[in-house]
């Protein structure tokens, strides 16, 4: 509906005491569109949120939004719509009046159609008249991100909106938050430390670290191409296989794969780290491994194998599993994908 | 920079708030060490030895005696009264929870001097069996410290699973007996202290049943003390006030333990 | 059924206790208050809460109740916002609490001695103002003992329960709420007048409540400050009990300890209600 603004984050620095929260942070938004900051706790994603949305002050750096430095500009005054993490809803209010608490302050009380919407957007509108404490973490979340939106912001900020919620209503909504923000098309910041969650609904992912940002781009390309060993480590899972530098690329249990980065030393011993989705398994009652562990996870089975004294994981296709049951005499076959190699960034 | 600003005011404020109530608080705690050492007295000297205390005032010397025991019998009344009953109620009539809470808490809504007009005719027959004592007064008190006593028992109670403790106990082939008394109580030990602490700070301070009944104990012995030695009976307040004031740190001690072991 | 007989013994103690010390003496004072010289049911003692003197003493207890309660409120909430700010865990939270829990007990006797000693006639801050600033604060009479006195020594104690049954409502507030109303566009004034206010004002309106009933039932301070005349219900009674009995009215001290505990009752129960409301929004 609204075209969306574009945000620029520049060379924010936040320090708490020693730590360093934000370490000179660059990081632009494009007009409407969803990044996700993904990084372990401590990485200054969170800092970074409430920096753009005026809650904490850096200690220098710029936040610029459609053009407009707003850096010294108090949060109440910045229009940025922000979701919590739970319990961010006014418990003395309906989920409707939470809603039009925004509109009435811009006058725009008489608005109520507009209110109306918004909980009919995010499927609430049967619960409209409810109070905080009789609705589901979910719908309160539901709730607060109508709230966010009613007032037309210039930028949605949510912030872990999903981590207090149960395995199944987080998919579902993290699902439905894409939808919602598509169809808006407000430019949104959202701040994860799941980093399924961040692929899922990203249009770009951010994989933070110490106050920086290590990575940014599509999902795609984070996952598959990671651009340092603690984006491939922190985004999935990894193997850490032993292998030597061969040419451009890396040779891993007898199979020649290429580098994310270039790394130069002809025949040293690195440490790669391979997927488990990269890694088959095939009985081999001569092969090197032996499967210690299958286990079921729907679609797909996770295998441990153990190899001398490495184990690694595999993931097969389930239909597959009965053939590899704990004890089998298997061999590995690694798939040609590019790998990074620890210790490089 | 906003943020930051709000912060100062914020610690400003703090200190201003502080600093007008610390005075108000601490001023009557000065004035009352201020007084009992102006000119040349004996005051404290006299305090805090016993034999010449109770032979120049001998009302008071009695009267703390008395708050004494009256503190030591209604602790021990109090708890063998609740303690065998908030837990039997939890584990065999959970029935009766509601009806014991509120019977209880019912003291908090009957001030002291309404309780006392009711209690006149009862103690007329507390005479009549068992003497005068001002020790008698710990009938009375025992209901007074009721609502507290309970909350502290109740507390400690809430924090452990009571009724799975003593199924596990009794499945292990314990009496009832031992059930309440080898396995819940030293469960509850520090809410148990709790309640015993809370009682004795409250019979230490207390004044009106006392008072109206024409019984003793330091409080009505400081208010006779009044009318004719100030200063000792502002030194003795004081001392009183300290006392309580070490006695409940103590109880915020054992609260905090409490606290930190739950966790 | 013989089982659950068997298990109620267990309560035969407690219930036999309270209904001699707690349940007796109420009655006594139920059925007192009903009650004739010579037996027989009559309206004479109620009746009699309608002179001028108790209905007098009635409104002066509860001008003393209201206003401390409102003074205490006022500032104990003040003190209380004034910990919440403060790092949770500090020293300074930890102590100012403990100090409100004995404070808030620190009533009868002792406060009124601490008192005499700060400002009666000879205390230190009297005397302090006399002769070093040239002072003095009983130009006007000495009002220590009359009702003005005994709404500042109240104040003492009432401060400190603020404080100890605020705190619970002000750590309910979550920072979120702030956060929130900011980033949807309301200013400091919007968020104290729209959201804390109103989330407050149940937990708020009740402790005051809990500070009337409190300060109503207080008789040990009073009873040591005053010793002229009897401002106050609570006096009044002792008065009844201790003087001789005046003809007609030997039931009027019953009387006049019913209507406290109508009074405190209903004021207990309404602190109740909004404490319910207050566990639903803040719990």
């Amino acid at each position: 509906m609204n075209g969306g603004v574009a945000v620029h984050l520049q060379g924010l620095r936040r320090t708490f005491g020693t730590v360093h929260a934000l370490d000179g942070l660059d990081l632009e938004l494009h007009p409407g569109e969803l990044i996700a900051l993904l990084g372990p706790s401590g990485c200054g994603k969170t800092t970074a949120l409430r920096v753009l949305a005026g809650l904490e002050d850096a200690d220098s750096g710029t936040v610029v939004v459609d053009g407009k430095d707003i850096t010294g500009l108090p949060a109440n005054r910045r229009d940025m719509g922000m979701v919590f993490q739970a319990y961010s809803l006014f418990p003395h209010l309906t989920a409707r009046q939470n809603v039009e608490f925004g509109l009435r302050l811009r006058k725009r009380g008489a608005d109520k159609n507009r209110a109306a919407e918004m909980l009919e957007l995010v499927g609430i509108a049967s619960h409209a008249d409810r109070y905080p404490h009789q609705l589901s973490g979910g719908q309160q979340q539901r709730v607060a991100l109508a709230r966010a939106l009613a007032i037309r912001p210039t930028v949605l900020l949510l912030d872990e909106p999903l981590s207090a919620l149960d395995a199944k209503v987080r998919v579902q909504l993290r699902e439905e938050i894409k939808r919602i923000q598509t169809e808006v098309g407000t430019t949104t910041l959202f701040v994860t430390h799941d980093q399924e969650e961040a692929l899922a609904v990203a249009d770009r992912v951010g994989v933070m670290r110490s106050g920086r940002l290590e990575q940014l781009g599509a999902p795609a390309d984070v996952y598959l191409s990671p651009a340092t060993a603690f984006v491939a480590d922190f985004v999935g899972l990894s193997n850490r296989l032993p292998g030597v530098l061969k040419g451009d690329g890396v040779e891993v249990m007898g199979t020649a794969l290429p580098l994310v980065t270039p790394a130069s030393g002809d025949k040293t011993q690195v440490t790669a780290l391979v997927r488990p989705e990269s890694v088959d398994v095939v009985p081999d009652t001569d092969g090197p491994g032996k499967v210690l562990t299958a286990s079921f996870l729907g679609p797909f089975s996770r295998v441990i194998v153990q190899v001398g004294d490495a184990l690694v994981t595999a993931q097969v296709a389930s239909g597959r599993v009965t053939e590899l049951a704990p004890g089998t005499r298997v061999r590995l076959e690694i798939r040609p994908v590019a790998v990074a190699l620890e210790g490089t960034s | 920079m906003a943020r930051l600003s709000f912060r100062r005011k914020q610690s400003i404020f703090r200190w201003v708030v502080l600093t007008l109530l610390g005075i108000f608080f601490l001023l009557p705690i000065v004035a009352m060490v201020e007084f009992t050492t102006r000119g040349e007295q004996s005051t404290w000297s006299t305090l805090i030895n016993w034999p010449e205390l109770s032979a120049t005032y001998p009302d008071l010397a009695e009267g703390i005696l008395m708050s004494l025991g009256q503190a030591a019998l209604t602790a021990v009344l109090m708890l063998a009264l609740l303690v065998p009953t908030a837990i039997w109620v939890r584990l065999r009539l959970p029935g009766l929870r509601r009806l014991v809470e509120f019977i209880c808490l019912l003291p908090l809504t009957i001030p002291a001097i309404v309780l006392v007009v009711g209690l006149a005719p009862v103690y007329a027959w507390v005479n009549y069996l068992i003497g005068g004592s001002s020790l008698t007064l710990t009938f009375a008190y025992t209901i007074l410290v009721l609502p507290y006593a309970y909350r502290a028992i109740d507390a400690g109670l809430s924090a452990i699973d009571v009724k799975t403790l003593a199924e596990a106990a009794r499945s292990l082939g314990s009496s009832w007996f031992t059930v309440m008394a080898r396995v819940v109580l030293p469960n509850i030990r520090s809410a148990v202290l709790s309640a015993a602490f809370l009682t004795v700070a409250l019979v230490l301070g207390e004044f009106t049943i006392a008072s109206l009944l024409n019984r003793t104990n330091l409080q009505v012995a400081i208010n006779l003390l009044g009318k004719s030695s100030a200063t000792m009976s502002v030194a003795v307040s004081l001392a009183a006030l300290l006392l309580a004031f070490v006695l409940l740190l103590l109880l915020s001690l054992v609260g905090d333990r409490r606290k930190r072991s739950a966790s | 059924m013989a089982g659950v007989l068997r298990r109620a013994l267990g309560t035969v103690p407690f219930f036999a206790y309270v209904a001699i010390f707690l349940v007796t003496p109420t009655l006594v004072v139920v059925i007192g208050a009903f009650a004739g010289d010579r037996g027989g049911v009559t309206l004479a003692n109620v009746r009699a809460l309608g002179e001028s003197y108790v209905l007098d003493a009635f409104g002066r207890s509860i001008l003393l109740s209201a206003s401390t309660a409102l003074i205490g409120a006022v500032l104990g909430a003040l003190l209380a916002y004034a910990l919440v700010t403060a790092r949770p865990n500090g020293l300074l939270r930890r102590a100012v609490t403990a100090a409100s829990g004995v404070l808030a007990q620190f009533g009868g006797v002792t406060l009124a001695f601490a008192f005499i000693a700060t400002i009666g006639l000879s205390g230190f801050a009297t005397v302090f103002l006399r002769e070093q600033v040239g002072v003095d604060i009983y130009a006007g009479g000495v009002w220590l003992f009359e009702l003005p006195g005994l709404i500042l020594v109240y104040t003492y104690f009432q401060i400190p329960l603020m404080v100890i049954v605020f705190l619970p409502a002000l750590d309910g507030i979550r920072p979120q709420w702030r956060e929130a109303a900011e980033s949807l566009g309301g200013s400091t004034w919007v968020y104290w007048t729209k959201v804390a206010g109103p989330l407050l004002a149940p937990s708020f309106l009740g402790s005051a409540l809990l500070l009337f009933a409190n300060a109503f039932s207080a008789y040990a301070t009073a009873a040591a400050l005053v010793s002229q005349g009897n401002p106050i219900i609570p006096l009044q009674i002792r008065g009844a009990l201790t003087s001789e009995v005046v003809l007609g009215q030997a039931n009027l001290g019953k009387a006049m300890a019913l209507g406290m505990i109508v009074v405190v009752a209903v004021v207990m129960a309404l602190y109740a209600l909004l404490q319910r409301r207050t566990a639903k929004w803040l719990g």
